[in-house]
């Protein structure tokens, strides 16, 4: 990887970055926040949530998937874009059957943070209910589908990070859905509860059994400081 | 006489927290009363959408049914979970968090209803002007009096925050324990104000049993009628709000079981469903359903208790027994004054919970070996609150019944209704906004949990439609 330095402007503010990283790692050095849910530093960027969106030249890209170009004119924290991340995120709530008045991640959770982050207070489109599949089988995971946001960490860390492939992705469209790579249940896989998969999920879908609400409200991930608040920490 | 000789009145909407009710009676031609009914046409469903859930879940998901006395539904949760992961003793800590948040949760949910629901109708009259019997008139003629409502509510609100994490839908309770203890400066903030909150329960209940004392001969007919009581007491007896077993006593005190493990609760209650209620009506099994029916809450507490063992409490228990010679009290107005010594004896618990250093420890979780199925019990604010629960062996729960408190309290106040209509309506065909505040008055001791969205604002959304028998419509007011 080259070592020579460019220079972008994300919001018109001039930033430094190397060759061959993508936006959204320039900027979080420069202690920029785009939000995201799907990206995750171990993986390979794959710009499926589409909620790191910017605009690149006038154009719509995935910050997470787009390398930086020296001169390049980044707009991030527009009105516009910002319009769009709602949107966004609106629509993961109403296609999932979210309820973080009773869910254990309440407070952890990376897609409540990011909505609580852009500001909404509540969906605006119509909720779907959709059937979800709750799995229990596993003595240490319970996997509820109600609350998936179908963003591929699970399925990409188990592949790449555990050397597993226990997750993966069945149907299209509307009918997408996170499946297990086995007959029928979770317990029927070799998923273990240290496997880095079983960690990285943004959302309450698949957890750790028995911690329900150990952590009490107050000491919570972003029961204090916005979600990236640590990386605009950087900035000073 | 047959049924088309009859009239029939309906009060609806009943609104309350969780949904609606309405009140129906039926007279002869000669407007006498001939029955009653609460109906309460809300279904909540919890006991269905909470399967499959994973069991640690539960105290925080099942507290939802309420936004009045949330944490007992939470407790009451965490105490049948305590069993499900195999912990049958918490640590000291663990449970005397619990039961700080328990005592804060009875102290605010008392003190709303007396100072902000029934007190209008005490200061003022059930018939006086509705432009005044209500919480702002109360604030506009009793200022003092609105401010101590608000502060001990706040106090109690505090308290569940410290304890819960939240003063509405909090975490604190968790299977085997709690999330966390109290700190030093938590307790500080409480201790300063403790003395105040004593003193001002002494004085709401100097107002209640005032009240009961000059307007005797109204509350032993008001209302009134004997029935058996049913509460938890501890094993020496004394009045526990937390933890205990459930004893249950006639109209004369006789004891119809004592000190039974509330695992075995369904040895002993049964519940029967009628047709014309979503709620369901429990009874005790030995009696049977027509005369099995029982009292729960404050009243049903302070007469199936031996002793409280707070002295400011128990003295005034004493007092009140005094009234009765010793016998359980029936009166459905008494439910008022119980519920004051209950603040007055809750006050006293904080207090002694907070110079307790083992609210400051560390040891806050237990864990065990795995159950299946347990029963959590508690004594809420309104009574007796069972929580039932069967979890398999993928953590997911299978079985959930509900018994709560109003539930145990439908045939009571269904009976308190018949006999306020009996004795202020028959007889009187016009029907008066007096006449719907006396109903109300009725069901409101109780303090179930329509009360509140009733009475709130002294605006009752109550209709009143009389039927000819024919079922022709020929009189209706509403309350504006």
């Amino acid at each position: 990887m080259s070592e020579k330095t460019l220079t972008i402007k994300i919001d018109g503010a001039e930033v430094k970055a190397k060759a061959g990283q993508t936006i959204l790692e320039a900027a979080e050095e420069a202690g920029i926040y785009i939000p995201r849910l799907c990206y995750l530093k171990e993986l390979s960027p794959h710009g499926s949530c589409r909620v790191c969106l910017v605009k690149v030249g006038g154009k719509f890209q995935t910050a997470c998937t787009e390398p930086v170009v020296d001169g390049a004119e980044i707009e991030n924290n527009t009105d516009e874009i910002k319009q769009i991340r709602r949107d966004i995120v609106d629509m993961l709530f109403v296609e999932g059957n979210h309820f973080c008045m009773f869910c254990e991640k309440s407070g952890n959770c990376e897609l409540q943070a990011v909505a609580y982050r852009l500001g909404i207070l509540a969906p605006k489109y119509p909720y779907l209910f959709p059937d979800a599949e709750i799995d229990g089988s596993h003595p240490d995971i319970f996997i509820d589908k109600n609350r998936c946001i179908l963003c591929g960490r699970c399925v990409q860390a188990s592949k790449d990070l555990d050397g597993k492939g226990v997750f993966e992705f069945v149907g299209r469209g509307p009918e997408k859905k996170l499946a297990v790579n086995a007959e029928a249940k979770l317990s029927d896989t070799n998923m273990d509860v240290v496997d880095k998969a079983t960690d990285i999920c943004p959302v309450g879908a698949i957890i750790k059994k028995r911690i329900g609400f150990a952590t009490p409200v107050g000491q919570r991930t972003y029961d204090e400081k916005p979600i990236g608040s640590d990386i605009e920490q950087k900035k000073s | 006489m047959s049924d088309k000789n009859l009239k029939r009145i309906v009060i609806e909407p009943v609104t309350r927290v969780e949904g609606h009710g309405k009140v129906s009676l039926l007279m002869d031609e000669e407007n006498n009363i001939k029955q009653a009914r609460l109906h309460i046409v809300e279904f909540r469903g919890f006991e269905r959408f909470i399967i499959g859930r994973p069991y640690w879940e539960v105290p925080v998901l099942v507290q939802r049914l309420c936004g009045i006395c949330p944490v007992s539904h939470h407790l009451a949760a965490a105490k049948a979970m305590d069993l499900i992961v195999g912990v049958d003793k918490l640590t000291p800590t663990a449970e005397k968090m619990r039961r700080l948040m328990h005592y804060g949760q009875t102290f605010q949910s008392h003190v709303l209803h007396f100072f902000h629901l029934c007190s209008p109708d005490l200061l003022f009259g059930f018939d006086a002007d509705p432009a005044i019997r209500n919480v702002i008139g109360v604030a506009q003629k009793h200022p003092e009096l609105a401010v101590q409502g608000v502060m001990m509510r706040k106090y109690g609100q505090e308290i569940i925050k410290a304890t819960a994490g939240k003063k509405i839908h909090g975490t604190g309770a968790i299977p085997g324990g709690v999330n966390k203890n109290l700190s030093i400066a938590e307790r500080d903030e409480f201790l300063k104000d403790i003395d105040q909150m004593l003193e001002w329960s002494l004085g709401a209940l100097k107002i209640a049993k005032d009240y009961s004392v000059e307007n005797l001969e109204l509350a032993k007919e008001f209302g009134s009628f004997d029935s058996n009581h049913m509460s938890l007491v501890r094993e020496d007896g004394a009045l526990d709000l937390y933890h205990g077993n459930l004893r249950a006593i006639d109209k004369d005190g006789n004891k119809i079981f004592d000190q039974v493990d509330y695992q075995n609760y369904a040895d002993y209650i049964a519940e029967e469903v009628r047709d014309w209620s979503y709620m369901k009506f429990p009874f005790i099994k030995s009696i049977g359903p027509e005369k099995g029916w029982y009292r729960v809450g404050p009243l049903a507490r302070i007469n199936t208790c031996d002793f409280i063992d707070t002295p400011l409490a128990e003295k005034e228990r004493q007092e009140f027994m005094a009234l009765t010679n010793g016998k359980p009290n029936n009166m459905t107005l008494a439910y008022h004054w119980t519920r004051m010594i209950e603040v007055l004896h809750s006050a006293e618990k904080i207090k002694e919970l907070l110079n307790d250093s083992d609210l400051q420890g560390k040891d806050l979780v237990v864990t065990g070996k795995r159950r299946e199925e347990a029963v959590g019990l508690i004594e809420a604010p309104r009574g007796t609150l069972f929580h039932h629960y069967k979890v398999d062996k993928n953590d997911q729960v299978t079985m959930a019944n509900l018994i709560v408190s109003t539930t145990n309290n439908n045939i009571p106040m269904n009976e308190a209704v018949k006999k306020v209509a009996q004795v202020h309506l028959s007889g009187k065909p016009e029907i008066t906004e007096g006449l719907l505040n006396h109903i109300e008055v009725a069901i409101r001791a109780y303090d179930p949990c329509l009360s509140c969205a009733t009475h709130a604002l002294g605006k009752m959304p109550l209709a009143i439609s009389l039927f000819n028998y024919k079922g022709e419509l020929v009189d209706k007011k509403t309350k504006e």
